[in-house]
């Protein structure tokens, strides 16, 4: 079973009280009209699905019910981190030496 | 030979249900919690499963602007009318909603231990917090060391008695 740090709680739970939510970082058009059908369809549907670092959405549903956002890797599926909803994107590797 | 048992050995933990005086849902912005914490007289912990009590009433943190309030029956009425109209909330009467099973023993952890992954052991006397119970989303808040209150919705407290008592029933056989 996965542990998983929620942000909001300050305290790393079990899954099951988690709600996987997607791929993060991806903001809706401010103007869909402009938009052709392709890029409609990309913003839809197409999601970046890594082999590797993933940057993705969890919802602590049966917990403080915060959507945030989490660095996980899809191969080995360990949480690099998580971080609040609305923060900017974390650099990876910046964290990484800073660690070192 | 067969030897048959007619009296069980008690149990590590009990169960039972605890009638509820009145509980209110409460929605406020992080931004608006020192005001309500004003108008309601009680102080509204910031930090999600932190517990505070004054007098006769008790707020849990559920989540950021999300908390639990319990408060004697003849109190319902002036916490109704506490918070308000220009201040932005949402408070609502959940008493009916919730049934809460008390679970007392030094077997409690084990009991609970059948429906709720989180380690409970670390889980600090006086705090609670929202999780699942078998599936079934529930606060659960440690009273003591070893006693925990576990609300859960009126629908699915059929099936969460059930397992509580089988479970308790194990414990008590030694399964
Ligand atoms: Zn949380």
């Amino acid at each position: 079973m996965l542990l998983i740090h929620c942000p909001y709680c300050d305290e790393t739970l079990p899954e099951p009280e988690f709600a996987y939510a997607g791929e993060a970082h991806i903001a809706r058009p401010a103007d869909p009209m402009a938009l052709t059908d392709e890029e409609w369809r990309d913003f839809l549907f197409i999601r970046s699905n890594p082999r590797g670092t993933h940057y993705e959405r969890w919802r602590h549903v049966h917990g403080c019910g915060r959507f945030f956002n989490a660095i996980r890797d899809t191969v080995s599926d360990k949480f690099a981190m998580t971080y609040r909803a609305g923060e900017p994107r974390p650099n990876l590797d910046a964290l990484k030496e800073a660690a070192e | 030979m067969t030897a048959q048992i007619h009296t069980f050995p008690r149990s590590p933990v009990t169960v039972a249900v605890r009638p509820l005086a009145t509980r209110f849902s409460l929605r406020l912005r992080p931004g608006h919690r020192e005001t309500g914490e004003a108008a309601l007289g009680l102080p509204l912990p910031h930090r999600i499963g932190r517990i505070s009590v004054e007098g006769g009433r008790q707020a849990l943190c559920l989540g950021p602007d999300e908390w639990q309030l319990d408060a004697p029956e003849a109190e319902a009425d002036a916490i109704r009318a506490a918070l308000p109209g220009s201040l932005p909330h949402a408070l609502v009467e959940v008493t009916d909603r919730e049934v809460t099973f008390v679970l007392e023993g030094p077997g409690v952890l084990d009991l609970l231990s059948i429906g709720i992954a989180r380690d409970l052991s670390r889980l600090e006397i006086g705090r609670g917090a929202r999780t699942v119970f078998d599936g079934v989303q529930a606060v659960l808040v440690r009273e003591a060391g070893e006693r925990f209150t576990l609300s859960v919705w009126r629908s699915f407290a059929p099936h969460v008695e059930e397992l509580l008592h089988r479970g308790a029933r194990e414990l008590a056989l030694g399964l």
